[in-house]
């Protein structure tokens, strides 16, 4: 099915006997709580040095166990490894590795602690420090998400490549009698000094004699072949091929078609259904009742979603309130001292500055992840073990959800990550996991195929959470001398970690990451409150998670501050930020858009800056007022993500970044009728579509202190810098997304 | 029925209104055609039938009896590449790559027919077809790639 499984099947058949001929990795131990999933029923003449590379007779195979969505991580992880292993792309196998704490997520940590990103200081550096220690020792998570990969792997991945190298050296030494010194590498091989070259694949029976060279140094960034430089992604000829093989797409001998549908009151059961009809459709083969709703399983996937449309229920009504009218009352109920979430940031008096006062109120609505692949998944259990094939962005976590639901031990599930047609977060949810479950578990011993309707994934999606900004200010003289955002939602992280059985009781970060860290130190009196709505629907984490609407409700509330205060949006910014790089990101996006040169008549331009998961992001657009609605000319986005590794992939995202902003921001939302999601398919919630999609020019500069992921922060300046620039064209402000209910679009 | 697809006859039993679409991934399993929506509202299941780009989930199979169909896989491979596809790997288009086999079946019969289109027409008729990681400029960059190539070939 796929590299993994032909890795998993070779170390299966091998098993315990081959022990004996793997590796000692002691010093790897001594350094790490974690074994090396990969030591363990290692066959005999392979090595390997660490989790992440590993080298036999035939082949060497580099494991990359981030999951990939898109954002081309698969290909990113090979190039740090293959950069210090002095080895090419094309000269390597990938493959996604078996779940294992000992690939648990160390980029997550630096932003569980009360330290703004930008504070550099020893003391925020330690908590970090402390932080990762504490992850990794009592809460190690194997997870994708968070714009995490590369503050994650960029040390570990080049140092992984770098101990590889350096053990394929000393077993050459050992083999030849060459002293290391002499030794060089290049192209997956060892080079000797009488010109003599050995391929790395026919060291690996030495090499596995060896302990693992721990004690590397790595090269510094002048010296990288690969990195920094475009690079052509490994997955690229595949994804334009209709090769490549995603979950949805996994095949199996005697593979039986489910699809599911579960009560659109998301998470409440069903009184009754009636599947007379769908029981006698062709192809049907079983009608399962599963939690909240039924499955059809069929011998082909459009049987299963007619025989399933054909199933009569009667559905319990929602826990949450059923209008959407109802869900933003409870959130506009919670700006009270009770449900304060935390004040992040509370410098100046606030209440005591003077000048002209403006007061604005802002709302984001629930939004959902649709990823053009629907959820699906493949599972076939047996009696000793369950195999599922699907993507995901949690790992560990989709194991033991299913070794809960078919009673048996997680050891023996075993998860094939594959490749995700999208996600923006919605992988990192279960539902189809825990289905595919009880599926599967109903048909022991034959492989079944779960593959949502579009109609399905809409109505199950947990979508982005609601948020009300409600914002005022002062300016006085030309500037804007006070900003105070109150921020309330329900909590996201509470509904999602509650869904993984872990309580949430503290406070949510992201009820106010994408406002408090904006870091405009020269704003003197600036305060950001948060409040933590009661519990609605449920939500869950979408591409960039708080910091759109936080970031909405902030920078949209600056620009109205800087209009009344009659400053130019730019350099006010400028101005009221106190942060070297956060300014050059600022006047690198006047730069290149030359930001105040006269523009043609119905035109106008808006900037917006937010800085998110650590990176700052400003980005200026361009529109018209056309007589048929707002057309959307142009986009410029300066950024900094410290260092830009692939600088194609790294434009691309940034684009994507820009278009999902602006394309939820103009049409897209969630809204509940009678505790369901009105919205049904992509023309209820559309997204951007080329024709809408204006010309992006990026600038990833190098300035930030740390290396970050690029992954969601160019989303949240988007909708701003579009509600700007509509408001310089037209003078129309729009608090409220998605804006096509206030003005239309060309 | 019998269909043809990407020049192989096949041999099918199934229900004349089942989509093609499903005739393609589950009874074929021609799986780089994909589901999005079911709709025709997002071009991810675009296949060729006798030259013509059309939504295989909203094309009943029993309308494409006798035509010729080609899908993704036959259009080239990845030892071969179609022009269309070269440029996709050229201008490294695909993020998740999931609506990437319908953007190009789509694009390749719009350079069969306009050799050399304008941004307008690319935008055109390319309008149905969603990416939601948002690779849009860089098919329209692709698009007029794969038209030099193919000018040159």
């Amino acid at each position: 099915m796929s590299k993994l499984g032909k890795y998993t099947r070779r170390t299966f058949m091998v098993g315990a006997a081959a022990i004996a001929g793997g590796v000692a990795f002691g010093v790897y131990r001594a350094k790490t709580p974690f074994e090396n999933p990969l030591g363990r029923d290692l066959p005999i003449g392979s090595a390997t040095f660490n989790p992440w590379v590993l080298v036999d007779a035939t082949a060497v195979t580099l494991v990359l166990p981030h999951a990939d969505l898109g954002q081309g991580v698969h290909s990113l992880q090979a190039a740090l490894i293959a950069e210090e292993l002095d080895i090419e792309i094309d000269q390597v196998q990938t493959t996604f590795g078996a779940p294992d704490k000992a690939y648990y997520n160390g980029g997550i940590s630096g932003e569980m602690v009360p330290f703004m990103p930008t504070d550099d200081s020893r003391t925020a550096e330690f908590a970090r420090s402390f932080a990762g220690g504490a992850i990794k020792a009592f809460m190690p998570m194997m997870m994708t998400g968070g714009s995490s990969t590369v503050p994650d792997s960029y040390l570990k991945l080049r140092q992984a490549g770098a101990m590889a190298r350096e053990t394929l050296k000393a077993a050459a030494s050992a083999q030849t009698g060459v002293p290391v010194s002499n030794i060089t590498t290049k192209n997956g091989a060892v080079h000797l000094p009488d010109g003599e070259i050995i391929p790395y694949t026919a060291l690996a029976k030495r090499a596995a004699e060896l302990d693992p060279v721990q004690d590397v140094s790595l090269r510094p960034s002048s010296q990288w072949r690969l990195l920094g430089k475009p690079m052509k992604r490994t997955d690229i000829v595949a994804k334009s091929t209709g090769t490549q093989e995603y979950g949805i797409d996994v095949k199996a001998k005697d593979m039986v078609y489910a699809t599911v549908r579960v009560n659109p009151a998301k998470g409440s059961g069903a009184n009754s259904f009636d599947d007379t009809t769908a029981k006698s459709m062709r192809g049907v083969l079983r009608v399962l009742k599963i939690k909240n709703g039924a499955a059809v399983v069929a011998d082909n996937t459009w049987r299963a979603i007619q025989a399933v449309n054909a199933i009569e229920f009667d559905w319990k009504p929602s826990t949450y309130p059923a209008e959407q009218a109802d869900h933003w009352a409870a959130v506009e109920a919670s700006f009270v001292e009770d449900k304060l979430n935390g004040t992040p940031r509370d410098v100046g008096a606030v209440d005591q500055a003077q000048g002209t006062e403006v007061i604005a109120e802002y709302r984001s609505p629930y939004v959902a992840h649709a990823p053009l692949e629907p959820l699906s998944a493949t599972i076939l259990v047996k009696e000793d073990r369950v195999d599922i094939w699907t993507g995901h962005q949690i790992q560990l976590a989709v194991e033991e959800k299913i070794a809960a639901i078919t009673g048996h031990d997680v050891s023996n599930v075993h998860l094939h990550n594959m490749f995700i047609g999208g996600s923006f977060g919605h992988r990192l949810e279960f539902l189809n996991i825990e289905q595919a479950a009880e599926i599967g578990n109903a048909m022991r011993g034959t492989p079944v195929k779960l593959t949502y309707s579009r109609e399905e994934d809409f109505a199950q999606d947990f979508p982005r959470h609601i948020t009300m900004g409600r914002g005022r200010g002062r300016v006085d003289q030309g500037r804007v001398v006070a900003l105070d955002l109150e921020l309330a939602a329900p909590s996201v992280m509470a509904s999602q970690m509650g869904r993984m059985g872990i309580n949430m009781p503290m406070p949510d970060a992201m009820l106010h990451s994408g406002a408090w860290e904006n870091p405009y130190h020269n704003l003197e009196n600036l305060r950001i409150r948060s409040y933590k709505a009661d519990a609605l629907a449920p939500v869950s984490s979408w591409r960039s998670v708080g910091a759109a609407p936080n970031g909405f409700a902030f920078d949209s509330l600056l620009d109205e501050l800087i209009h009344a205060a009659g400053a130019d949006p730019l350099e006010e910014r400028i101005r009221l930020m106190g942060h070297d790089t956060s300014v050059k990101v600022l006047e690198a996006v006047g730069e290149m858009s030359n930001w105040g040169a006269p523009l043609g008549p119905n035109k106008g331009r808006g900037v917006a800056f937010v800085l998110s998961f650590g990176v700052p992001v400003a980005e200026v657009v361009e529109v018209t007022n056309t007589s048929k609605g707002i057309k959307i000319d142009k986009v410029w986005v300066a950024c900094d993500v410290g260092q830009v590794l692939d600088p194609v992939n790294f434009e691309n995202l940034v684009q994507g970044g820009v278009v999902y902003g602006l394309g939820h921001a103009i049409n897209s939302e969630i809204t509940y009728s009678g505790g369901h999601a009105d919205q049904r398919n992509f023309w209820d919630a559309e997204g951007m579509r080329i024709a809408q999609c204006p010309e992006i020019f990026v600038k990833g500069l190098e300035n930030a202190s740390k290396i970050r992921g690029i992954g969601e922060p160019p989303v949240p300046p988007a909708a701003p810098a579009l509600a700007n620039a509509i408001f310089a064209a037209t003078g129309q402000r729009i608090r409220e997304m998605p804006f096509n209910k206030f003005i239309d679009f060309v | 029925m019998d269909i043809t697809v990407n020049n192989q006859v096949h041999s099918i039993d199934v229900e004349g209104d089942m989509p093609l679409l499903w005739v393609l991934r589950d009874e074929l399993g021609l799986t780089g055609t994909k589901y999005g929506c079911g709709v025709a509202a997002c071009g991810a299941c675009t296949v060729h039938v006798d030259g013509v780009a059309v939504r295989s989930c909203q094309t009943p199979v029993s309308d494409v009896q006798g035509a010729k169909i080609t899908t993704i896989e036959g259009l080239g491979t990845p030892d071969a590449l179609h022009a269309v596809q070269q440029a996709w790997v050229d201008l490294q288009v695909a993020q998740c790559g999931y609506c990437q086999s319908g953007q190009i079946m789509q694009a390749t019969e719009l350079l069969t027919n306009n050799a050399a289109p304008s941004d307008q027409e690319i935008d055109d008729w390319m309008n149905g077809n969603l990416c939601r990681c948002g690779t849009y400029p860089r098919i329209r960059a692709a698009v007029k790639a794969a038209s030099t190539l193919m000018k040159d070939a």
